[in-house]
Parts: C-alpha cells; structure tokens; sequence
C-alpha cells in the first residue's frame, strides 16, 4: 500500500476526534476524543517512519503514547474530583474556576 | 494480500473513531475506542512497527482503557443532553473544511515519496531489539525525561482525586459541625455521669 493513504487515514481520524472535541459536552468524550486525534499523529508518524525506513518516527510515536497516558491520568483525576465535590460532568455549565 | 487487510484495518479504526463521537453513552464510546486501538495496532503492523504495535495494545487497550471503564462506571454514565449552541452547527462545518483541505494536501500534493511503498523493509525494523538501542543511544534524554513526566502525572491524578476535608460539602460533617451541646459538655460532671443534660 501506498504510505499516502496512511496519512488520508491518519486525516480522517484527526478530524473525526476534532469535531468530537467541539461537539461533545462530557469530559470523559472529550478526553476520548483527544486520545483520537493523539492516535492520529501516531499514526501518521509510523508511516513517515516507514517511508524513510528509520525508526525515530516509532520513537516519537512511543513518546506520545506516553505524554497520552498522563494526559488521561491527570484527566481522570480531575473528572473523579469534579464528581467528588458534586459539581456536573459538563463542559458548558464549568465556566468559571472556583477553588 | 497487504491492500486487504489495510482497507480492513483501516475500516476498522475510522468506524471505531466514529462510534467513539457518535455513541451518546460514555461507556460505549470506551468500548469503540477500543475497538479503534485495535485496528491501528494492525495499521501500525502493515507499517513494520510490532513494537509500538505491541506498546499500543498492552498499554492503551490495556491499562489505560480499564481506567477509563472503571471512571465512567465510577462516575455514572449518565446520558448527555443535546444543546443547540452556535457551536455544535460550527464543529462539524469546521471538521468538514479541515477534512477536505487535508486531503487536498495530501492527494493533490507532488510528493514523490507518498505515492511510493516507502523505503525497502530490512529485516528487524521496528524491532524491540532496534528501538530498545535508540532509546537507550540517541534518544536517551527523551526518554529519561518520559519517566519523569509519569512520576509527575501519577502524584498529580493521585493530589487531585485524594479525598478532601473541607472542600466537599459532606452533610454528615457538617451536621456534627453545628451539632448544639449543653454548657456542661467536657467538663468532670458529665464525664462522670452525675449530670447529664436534660
């Protein structure tokens, strides 16, 4: 296969996880969705990998798996603590930051 | 063989993409990611990266995904109510122009190399062995610096989703807070039982 049409996957994934992130109000989907677009520029990265036959590409997609996994950990964190305090799992009645 | 299992694996993971923005239940969002991480697990195969491959199951499908789950079923998968903010017009619109200017870039564009196959497969690209070197050689401070950052996430979601004293409004500790005591409470009297109040 052509490593073009690896990135028009990549491109379309990107998108869908942006519209996501504009449309959804839960901040459990919008991390969901944040994790798409993550996975696109992964995706994206191994196949310039592969076009170039080096593996730094790869390097850079296992790094980004990791800034990943913290992102959700540090998001998850907050998403229990908003439930804890009671307040709603919404983005758009959160509009202020009150301690 | 390989253009059949591209177009499989490639249907897979933008379906699972889909279901993940569409499915107005939280859980099955986690679920359709999954399925999505999946199918680019195998794309990434097609392009010779078993490790990441690999690193994309066990620790994305895997672990991070059981996190999800057990949040979502903590928090209640409550179903989302539909707004008509200007916004929900303008997403979709907006993704639609960036779907279409990217494709643009990228099937229109003169670019030799990815209309090509990529560069010739040596044996043992992508390996463990490979990228294990890289890490430990070229890309050390990368690397080092990627431990450091999941020692910070890890205090951090554990400092942010601790149980508080005194910021959550806890009925029971405020109840005990106001509760009215007698002018004699604490004193020897009372610790004694010869008076009780009333």
């Amino acid at each position: 296969m052509a490593i073009g049409w690896y990135l028009v996957v990549s491109a379309l994934i990107f998108v869908i996880g942006a519209a996501g992130v504009l449309t959804r109000r839960n901040p459990l989907v919008i991390l969901l969705c944040l994790e798409l677009m993550l996975n696109a520029a992964n995706l994206a990265l191994v196949a310039f990998a592969r076009l170039h036959g080096r593996e730094d590409g790869q390097i850079f997609a296992l790094i980004v798996l990791v800034v990943a996994a913290c992102e959700v950990t540090v998001g998850l964190g907050l998403i229990v603590a908003m439930y804890r305090r009671g307040l709603p799992i919404d983005v758009d009645e959160l509009n202020e930051l009150n301690g | 063989m390989a253009p059949v299992f591209f177009f499989l694996a490639a249907l897979g993971a933008l379906s699972g993409a889909i279901g993940v923005v569409m499915l107005r239940n939280p859980f099955y969002s986690v679920l359709a990611l999954v399925f999505h991480l999946i199918s680019l697990a195998a794309l990434f195969l097609l392009l010779r990266a078993e490790f990441v491959a690999a690193a994309q199951v066990i620790v994305y499908a895997g672990a991070v995904m059981v996190l999800y789950v057990f949040v979502v079923a903590y928090v209640g998968s409550g179903e989302e109510l539909t707004s008509g903010g200007g916004l929900r017009v303008l997403g979709p619109v907006f993704a639609l122009v960036l779907a279409i200017e990217l494709c643009i870039a990228m099937l229109g564009s003169a670019l030799k190399g990815i209309s090509g196959k990529g560069a010739p497969y040596i044996p043992g690209f992508g390996s463990p062995r490979h990228i294990g070197t890289l890490f430990l050689t070229k890309y050390l401070f990368p690397f080092e610096v990627a431990s450091l950052l999941l020692l910070v996430a890890a205090i951090g979601a554990v400092v942010l989703a601790r149980r508080r004293r005194g910021l959550e409004a806890d009925p029971e500790y405020q109840a005990r807070l106001h509760k009215p005591v007698s002018h004699l409470a604490g004193s020897m009297a009372e610790s004694v039982g010869a008076r009780r109040d009333r």
